[in-house]
């Protein structure tokens, strides 16, 4: 059945292919020779080494993102463990509040944060009665790398959870009763064995943060964060070529992130910081 | 330290974390109905903020709902085909074409947005229509659908299901609907949950595509965040949250219901 089959295959692909090819493959190709199109040509691609505002604007994102990751990471981990070998009254409460935000775009989570530490907001109003004086960071590095955390907590929680499930108890049990104590049993026996789900997780929170463009719109006006950069340049300053050849370093980066995570996990998650 | 303490000291570091996803989740709510926020709850509840905000911004919700409807059903008509093939062909050459069909999750929107603008912007009548939104959310959530499809299908003996049905003389169109179809059922329903609630809620790509007479509600949310009052931001927050989290509900049964 299956050589006759080849053509009707050909069919139910077709759909699919034309659309992708025109409205992905073709404008993703165009973006790349835009990006070479600048005064600089191709070399532009260096273009986020030598200006420097492009290369501090790099490096503000990367170590943001990295910082988050690494956070994310402890933070999920930490309650992940606790509440996959606890069972106690109001669990699924708990787990349902970790996975809600998954779907939350950026923008809304930017408003969560200025709810939390904006000029209106709770840490203000507790720092005010308990200090006299209102601490405000919605608006600076230290609010995107909350609203940062807060969209990767829950994406990072659920690997981790799904790892720990499979963890193999017996040798934990092992190493207490040959006398380890609970920090080598972390380091030498729970960290390894979660160790792919971490760098899965890891990845994705990481290719998140560099990519998420909603939390730093609402928050971040005036940080240079990467996709705010390109923004710029390409609303405000009208260098296509730059935004374009900024985009395309931007894409491959979180592109081998989540690459690096799929081939770990087998998960798709989005990108929709 | 003996367990109880762990146990307790444990409890407590997840409940802070819960906490800092959900508070702000509520004081958005409440910021919401409440008459005036920064007086605060004693100066009363009130829907004006909610009336308000349908008033301003019905368009967007509705502008929304279809571009989430119309993205449904493209990426039902082309995902579920394109995810049987797929499963059909397996190997090498399938796994490359899910890798390149995943790749506009992994780019970001933005960058996404930027290439179909300098392509298609020239297109004046496209350019303003919301089509041109629909092209981008059909981009980022169609992966969703070919691999929750895909998923499905690679778990189940679909193949020898279909080998019993075309030696009994059941045609490629007949095996198609009668066997590969009801048997993804599952991923279809997940896959369709997800985009649904991904389109909704999409705005990298959106924010950059979107014309003054195209507005979706994330684009209408961001506007308001920009310029309106905080209670009217927050009553328009609280309009999505109502919108999606049935969606988000129906997400986590399912998911449920697959463990």
């Amino acid at each position: 059945m299956k050589y006759y089959d080849y053509p009707k295959l050909f069919v139910l692909a077709l759909p699919v292919a034309i659309f992708f090819v025109t409205f992905f493959i073709v404008p993703m190709v165009q973006l790349a020779i835009v990006g070479a199109s600048g005064d600089s040509g191709v070399s532009s691609y260096f273009t986020i080494v030598n200006t420097p505002r492009h290369f501090e604007s790099m490096l503000a994102t990367l170590l943001l993102s990295i910082a988050v990751t690494f956070t994310a990471l402890v933070i999920s981990t930490t309650a992940g463990l606790f509440l996959v070998r606890n069972i106690f009254p109001g669990k699924e409460i708990v787990l349902s509040i970790l996975t809600f935000p998954l779907a939350f775009p950026g923008v809304v989570i930017g408003f969560l944060i200025i709810m939390l530490a904006g000029r209106q907001g709770l840490i203000g109003l507790v720092t005010k009665a308990l200090l006299g004086e209102k601490t405000v960071f919605a608006y600076s590095m230290l609010g995107l790398f909350f609203g940062y955390l807060y969209f990767s907590i829950p994406r990072v929680i659920l690997t981790i959870m799904a790892a720990a499930e499979k963890l193999d108890k017996s040798l934990e049990e092992a190493a207490k009763s040959l006398g380890a104590p609970p920090f080598r049993i972390v380091i030498d026996i729970i960290i390894p064995a979660l160790k792919p789900g971490l760098i899965a997780s890891g990845a994705i929170c990481f290719a998140t943060s560099m990519g998420a463009f909603g939390t730093a719109f609402t928050l971040a006006t005036n940080i240079d964060v990467l996709p705010m950069t390109i923004y710029t340049e390409f609303t405000l300053n009208a260098n296509i070529a730059g935004a374009a050849s900024l985009s395309i370093v931007l894409g491959l980066v979180t592109w081998i992130a989540l690459f690096i995570s799929r081939s770990l996990s087998g998960q798709t998650i989005a990108v929709s910081g | 330290m003996n367990k109880k303490q762990i146990f307790v000291i444990q409890l407590i570091f997840t409940l802070l974390v819960c906490s800092f996803l959900i508070i702000p989740v509520f004081l958005s709510v409440l910021a919401g109905i409440t008459q005036n926020f920064f007086v605060g709850i004693k100066s009363g509840f009130t829907l004006r903020w909610v009336f308000e905000v349908l008033d301003l911004y019905s368009g967007t919700i509705y502008l929304s709902l279809m571009i989430a409807i119309a993205c449904l059903i493209a990426t039902l008509v082309i995902g579920i085909p394109a995810a049987y093939v797929l499963a059909r062909i397996g190997g090498r050459i399938s796994r490359f074409i899910e890798e390149t069909i995943i790749l506009p999750v992994a780019v970001p929107g933005l960058a996404i947005a930027l290439a179909l603008i300098i392509i298609y912007g020239g297109f004046r009548d496209f350019r303003s229509s919301w089509y041109f939104i629909l092209v981008g959310h059909i981009l980022f959530t169609l992966p969703f659908m070919v691999r929750s499809v895909l998923a499905v299908l690679s778990s189940t003996n679909f193949k020898e299901l279909e080998e019993g049905a075309a030696s009994l003389g059941a045609s490629f169109w007949t095996r198609f609907f009668t066997i590969v179809l009801p048997n993804s059922k599952p991923g279809i329903l997940a896959g369709s949950l997800m985009v649904f609630t991904l389109s909704i809620g999409e705005f990298n790509l959106t924010w950059m595509l979107h014309t003054p007479v195209t507005k979706t509600l994330p684009v209408g949310l961001a506007d308001s965040y920009a310029s309106m009052r905080l209670e009217v931001a927050s009553a328009y927050t609280l309009i999505f949250f109502i919108m999606i989290i049935p969606l988000l509900l129906g997400m986590q049964i399912l998911s449920r219901e697959k463990n």
